[in-house]
């Protein structure tokens, strides 16, 4: 259909975007509903969450901060290089985008397999084991950035989707929604780690 | 809400402004780096119960420079705009209250 002369489908810019933001509330919802736990189990075991804070890497969750915060400038750069009609550009900036969500993961990996080196292993009999407060601490550490992981993962893919279709001449810099749409979700990622980091890592 | 661009509403409902620059979005970066760093620095010194206030403080500052700007949301219509903020506030009031509510009960 591509082949026929200038088609004109009716797209509804605001509306799409409207779509992406209510599907967002819902990330907000289940992260927050986390959060709200995280909220209360901290006021009741102050000094677990203090003690299982000092053992997280500042340094990992640091650097994680930094690439993640990247990756978001480069998916703003990439609509606007989009825009511009600079396409070499905005799929490199793409493919940067996913090698940080790499980046991401690969520390990630790093940092759980030390953790489940010293016994630290969502469900086992050690962990639930542990004084209350700090197999509360080390759940939610598990629970809220093992989800987040997750967005990390979906996230990237959903970029590798629409570098695709730019590829292909489906978005382009006239009809770009659906790159910014998936910035969105790229950048709600980031938000949910930007309170990650200094309510898990920085609590010492 | 005062916005200093005017809104000319293109018929296809379409874009309204042009793309940011990269060299304004670099910059919001920095804003973002820089208030990383202090968020670090700050943990390392005792201020006891309001080092998790400013922690949240900062973390908001940087997740209002990702909302307003990376995610576009100073350009966006008043109806994306006010959903947007809507849903943020309330999550604030959520968690806020709750913060309130399980401090001063143990």
């Amino acid at each position: 259909m591509a082949e026929l002369a200038p088609t004109l489908v009716h797209k509804d810019y605001h509306a799409s975007k409207m779509g992406m933001w209510l599907f967002l509330f819902t990330e907000i919802l289940l992260f927050g509903g986390l959060f709200l736990l995280y909220a209360t189990y901290r006021a009741k075991f102050p000094q677990a969450f203090h003690a299982g804070g000092q053992t997280l890497d500042v340094f990992i969750g640091g650097l994680n901060t930094v690439v993640l915060i990247t990756s978001s400038l480069t998916v703003a750069l990439s609509i606007t290089a989009l825009r511009r009609g600079e396409l070499a550009r905005c799929l490199w900036l793409l493919a940067f985008t996913v090698a940080c969500a790499g980046a991401f993961m690969v520390n990630k990996i790093i940092e759980w397999s030390a953790k489940f080196h010293h016994g630290l292993v969502p469900g086992s009999e050690h962990m639930a084991g542990l004084p209350q407060g700090q197999s509360i601490f080390y759940g939610l550490y598990f629970a809220m950035t093992g989800l987040h992981g997750v967005h990390i993962v979906i996230g990237a893919s959903v970029l590798l989707w629409v570098m695709l279709l730019i590829k292909q001449g489906k978005v382009t810099g006239q009809d770009y929604v659906v790159l910014e749409n998936a910035g969105l979700y790229w950048h709600i990622v980031d938000l949910v780690w930007i309170y990650l980091f200094p309510l898990f890592y920085l609590i010492s | 809400m005062t916005d200093t661009h005017s809104p000319t509403q293109s018929h296809d409902g379409g874009q309204d402004h042009g793309p940011l620059s990269y060299r304004f979005l670099t910059l919001i970066w920095a804003g973002l780096m820089c208030l990383t760093a202090i968020t670090v620095a700050v943990a390392k010194v005792d201020l006891g119960d309001m080092n998790v206030i400013v922690a949240l403080a900062v973390a908001s500052a940087k997740a209002s420079l990702v909302i307003f700007f990376f995610m576009h949301l100073k350009y966006e219509n008043w109806a994306i705009k006010s959903m947007v903020l809507t849903a943020f506030v309330i999550l604030a009031i959520a968690i806020g209250l709750t913060f309130v509510d399980v401090g001063y009960r143990y």
